[in-house]
């Protein structure tokens, strides 16, 4: 399907046509100021008509996309389903994410999610500048503000608000919610079990901090999804979390509650526990619709399970459709989504559009499903609904007699065991353990803080009834405060690695790219007829004498032990490509349609037309014919259609015989070359019955291209996605110089 | 830890319970483990929370390092750093602003403690 990607005249903003412009948004960058805070929802609208159908399930298109493949036969509609959809972006170097975030954009992303750098949740305060991440970006606020401008472009662009998220966990929580609050951050993952579980933060220091970081971000209205779906991502037997996964749930949203923030904007990060070859939806089920049940006030932010993807992307695309299944069976506010190489590398960017696509498709494909259907109330299912519920409210009876901090302690969280039953193998903290233990202080009788949103005791002056009174403004209610810092490492910034990538691969060279500009990476899918270890060798061989640098196997699928192995790797290409020496057929300029119709009316053509050889396939040629379809037919040419597997030979017979001005075949059918044979063998019989000048022949079908034929003597041909008026184009074109030869070789000949 | 599963005996209490009073005892839990978190939050801050405050105040992530590591140093957390702050400016009697980047300069702090108050 073809892009929509008209220019907008008035748009002062992206041109579709031009590529993202880093240093353009890295232009005056301390002025920027966000256009808004808080989260976006999609504007559902139920009983939508696009094309030929009407939705249940979905929101206001977009004004710039790219459809679905598909979309071609349905009117070129692009359904946007009701809910958010999310994708991960974590290359590392955020100048090439905003080009990331771009094109997922285009595809139906609307909430764009931040990974951090390895290791940021432990450092004690603010980063600044753009240093390059390790598997994700080193969140600053100069990146923060670099991306929100250019969402703020790219939402104009494709006419959607876009979401942008990072994360408010690790030691320096309290800065990064007053960071992100300040520059229009929409949603944050927040919750101080992640810290404790996942980062071995101190659990008393992970609460406080907590409080004021929500706070926070409440008084922004920015989306807050907790961190409970990585204990399904860690455990061992992730589906026996399901209990404790609802009390990591129900501690966060009390917690958040209670500090100020409103339900609507707490959202609950549930992944469908299991995968096939596990019986899924017999698990993933049942506990999605406890989840729903219990926490029913509150948005859930459905994630895809991570937990058993390795380096398969179609396995990993079958379980995400699976959880894609959950959501529609449910409900989902934020679909999020993970790229299908995720167990193989950090995420390359085509992947993220293929997950936002994976989403999309899938969603809009179950769209009204619910209404079909309704769950049995006498079967399996409310009956594991409710023992899941029994075992956490269980839990919570264990945990409350304790109290939190020593079940963390005695290693309660993320047991393999399904709770009560325990393992002895959960995460265990000392509540006097952990990075920055003993950092917490009790606020003194004349604690105060001059600053509006802060939670906790303050012992504000009398008479003082908003706090940065005393301070003349904070930064929240005046913007001109924030101190905005550039950079502060010269070697590790933004403009030495743009500089560099220009000089890597100057502007009109190109080289293949999956994550960073000129990054050379390609993937080699081999199949080789032989074991597992000698086909993972062999083709390193084969991409080391291809001349790719730094072969690496990224997936292997035995087919069968001793008959095949199907190897994936990747490697690095080590040339450019000169973009301004490359030669591209024009594309032919097609004729307009009155131009057509006035020539065939005075002009009159007739062609034969079927489909040839051993092949059924009617559907293309039928397309290029029929007058309802804008086929050739509709600009007055005359067709006389013989139908499916005609002998080449009938063909030239039918078209002396009918007095045809062209012959067109349809050669669908490639296997063992047929369809160049098809075409060779159509100009051969017209040669030996000396008819070869008589007609314009015309060859179609999926693997044809104008160069195929053209060698097998023809006079054209036709690939995908080719429509009647290409077809009748070139004929009245050919037909015309035919004429004018005809003319001028008689001129020719009386000279002679 | 480690225990087999009694689920069925741990269980018998709730089994009589309807579906809306389950729900409503899983949030009665809820709620009565996080009260005491709450209360630790809500009487206790952190470096992360005062640096924090400073941000708000207008003073850059690198002043409200500096700042709050100095008085961390100096066990005054408990006073709330952006008060400090205020409480120099007025001894030294000129704006806040400047008077956090010479607290961010290490100076100034003996003066400072000098007049506060005990840690009650």
């Amino acid at each position: 399907m073809q892009a929509n990607n008209t220019p907008n005249q008035k748009d002062p903003g992206l041109n579709p046509n031009e590529k993202l412009d880093v240093r353009e948004i890295l232009r005056d960058l301390g002025n920027y100021r966000p256009r808004r805070s808080g989260w976006t929802w999609r504007k559902a609208e139920p009983g939508q008509k696009l094309g030929p159908f009407q939705y249940k399930q979905t929101s206001a298109p977009l004004s710039r996309c790219v459809p679905l493949p598909a979309a071609k036969y349905f009117g070129g509609v692009d359904p946007q389903p009701d809910c958010v959809i999310t994708t991960e972006i974590a290359s590392g170097r955020f100048e090439d994410d905003l080009r990331r975030m771009r094109m997922a954009a285009w595809h139906g992303a609307d909430h764009i999610m931040v990974i951090r750098t390895t290791g940021q949740s432990h450092i004690d305060g603010l980063l600044e500048g753009t240093p390059e991440g390790v598997g994700g970006i080193p969140v600053t606020r100069k990146q923060v503000r670099a991306s929100r401008k250019a969402l703020d472009l790219i939402e104009d662009e494709v006419g959607r608000p876009i979401n942008f998220h990072s994360y408010i966990s690790g030691v320096a929580g309290p800065e990064i919610a007053v960071m992100f609050a300040e520059e229009g951050v929409n949603g944050a993952h927040q919750d101080p079990q992640y810290n404790i579980l996942y980062r071995n933060i101190n659990m008393l220091r992970s609460f406080v901090d907590a409080a004021v970081a929500k706070k926070i971000m409440a008084s922004c209205d920015m989306l807050q999804i907790d961190g409970a779906h990585n204990a399904n991502a860690t455990a061992r037997e992730a589906w026996k979390v399901m209990p404790e996964l609802l009390v990591q749930h129900a501690i966060n949203c009390v917690f958040s509650e209670m500090v100020g923030m409103k339900k609507d904007n707490i959202a609950l990060s549930s992944v469908p526990p299991t995968a096939p070859p596990a019986p899924a939806l017999s698990y993933d089920l049942p506990y999605a619709v406890c989840l729903r049940w219990l926490f029913s006030d509150y948005k859930i932010r459905a994630q895809q399970n991570t937990r058993y993807i390795e380096s398969d992307s179609r396995e990993a695309t079958v379980t995400h459709v699976l959880n894609l299944l959950v959501s529609r069976l449910t409900s989902a506010d934020v679909q999020s989504t993970i790229t299908p190489d995720e167990g193989r590398n950090v995420p390359w960017h085509y992947n993220n559009v293929a997950a936002v696509e994976t989403a999309k498709q899938a969603l809009v494909g179950m769209d009204g499903l619910k209404d079909m259907l309704e769950f049995r109330k006498d079967g399996p299912l409310f009956k594991q609904v409710r023992e899941i519920a029994e075992r956490a409210v269980l839990f919570l009876e264990e945990i409350k007699e304790k109290g939190y901090f020593n079940a963390v302690h005695e290693g309660f969280f993320v047991d393999s065991g399904l709770y009560p039953e325990r393992n002895g193998d959960g995460i265990s903290r000392d509540p006097n353990g952990g990075i920055a233990a003993g950092s917490i202080v009790k606020r003194d009788k004349d604690y105060m803080a001059p600053v509006c949103e802060h939670f906790g005791y303050n012992n504000l002056p009398k008479g003082i009834s908003k706090p940065c009174d005393l301070v003349s403004g904070c930064t929240f209610c005046n913007r001109d405060k924030i101190v905005y810092i550039d950079e502060l490492d010269p070697e590790d910034n933004v403009e030495v690695r743009l500089r560099k990538a220009d000089q890597d691969l100057p502007e009109n060279m190109i080289k293949p790219e999956v994550q960073w500009k000129g990054d050379g990476y390609i993937t080699l899918t081999v199949f080789l007829p032989e074991r597992e270890e000698i086909a993972e060798y062999a083709s390193l061989e084969i991409a080391k004498k291809l001349g790719l640098l730094e072969p690496e196997v990224i997936h292997k699928r035995i087919i069968h032990p001793s008959e095949g192995t199907l190897i994936e790797l990747k490697g690095i290409v080590p040339f450019a490509i000169d973009k301004s020496a490359l030669e591209i057929p024009e594309k032919p300029m097609l004729l307009s349609e009155d131009e057509i119709r006035r020539y065939i009316s005075e002009n009159p053509m007739k062609v034969v037309c079927g489909t040839v050889g051993e092949d059924e396939h009617s559907v293309g040629m039928r397309e290029i014919i029929d007058i309802k379809h804008g086929g050739i037919e509709g600009f007055g040419i005359k067709a006389v259609y013989l139908g499916t597997s005609v002998p080449v030979g009938k063909m030239v017979d039918a078209a002396i015989e009918e007095d045809a001005d062209a012959i067109l075949i349809s050669t669908i059918i490639s296997h063992a070359d047929v369809h160049r044979k098809n075409m060779e063998r159509l100009a051969q019989i017209c040669e030996e019955k000396g008819v070869r000048n008589k007609f314009i022949l015309v060859a179609g079908g999926t693997q044809v291209t104008n160069d195929l034929a053209l060698e097998a003597g023809l006079d054209a041909g036709f690939g995908r996605g080719t429509k009647g008026i290409h077809v009748a184009s070139f004929l009245v074109e050919k037909k015309r110089e035919l004429g004018s030869n005809t003319h001028s070789e008689g001129a020719t000949s009386n000279e002679n | 830890m480690q225990r087999q599963s009694d689920f069925d005996k741990r269980r018998e209490h709730l089994s009589k319970l309807t579906d809306d009073e389950l729900k409503e005892r899983f949030w009665e839990l809820a709620r009565e483990i996080v009260e005491p978190l709450y209360d630790l939050a809500y009487t206790h801050t952190s470096p992360s929370i005062e640096r924090s405050v400073l941000l708000r105040m207008g003073f850059s992530s690198l002043e409200a390092q500096a700042i709050v590591s100095s008085a961390e140093k100096r066990k005054l957390l408990g006073k709330g750093v952006g008060s400090l702050v205020l409480q120099y400016a007025n001894l030294r009697n000129t704006d806040y602003i400047s008077a956090g980047k010479e607290l961010a300069d290490n100076k100034g702090w003996d003066e400072l403690q000098q007049t506060l108050g005990g840690n009650d």
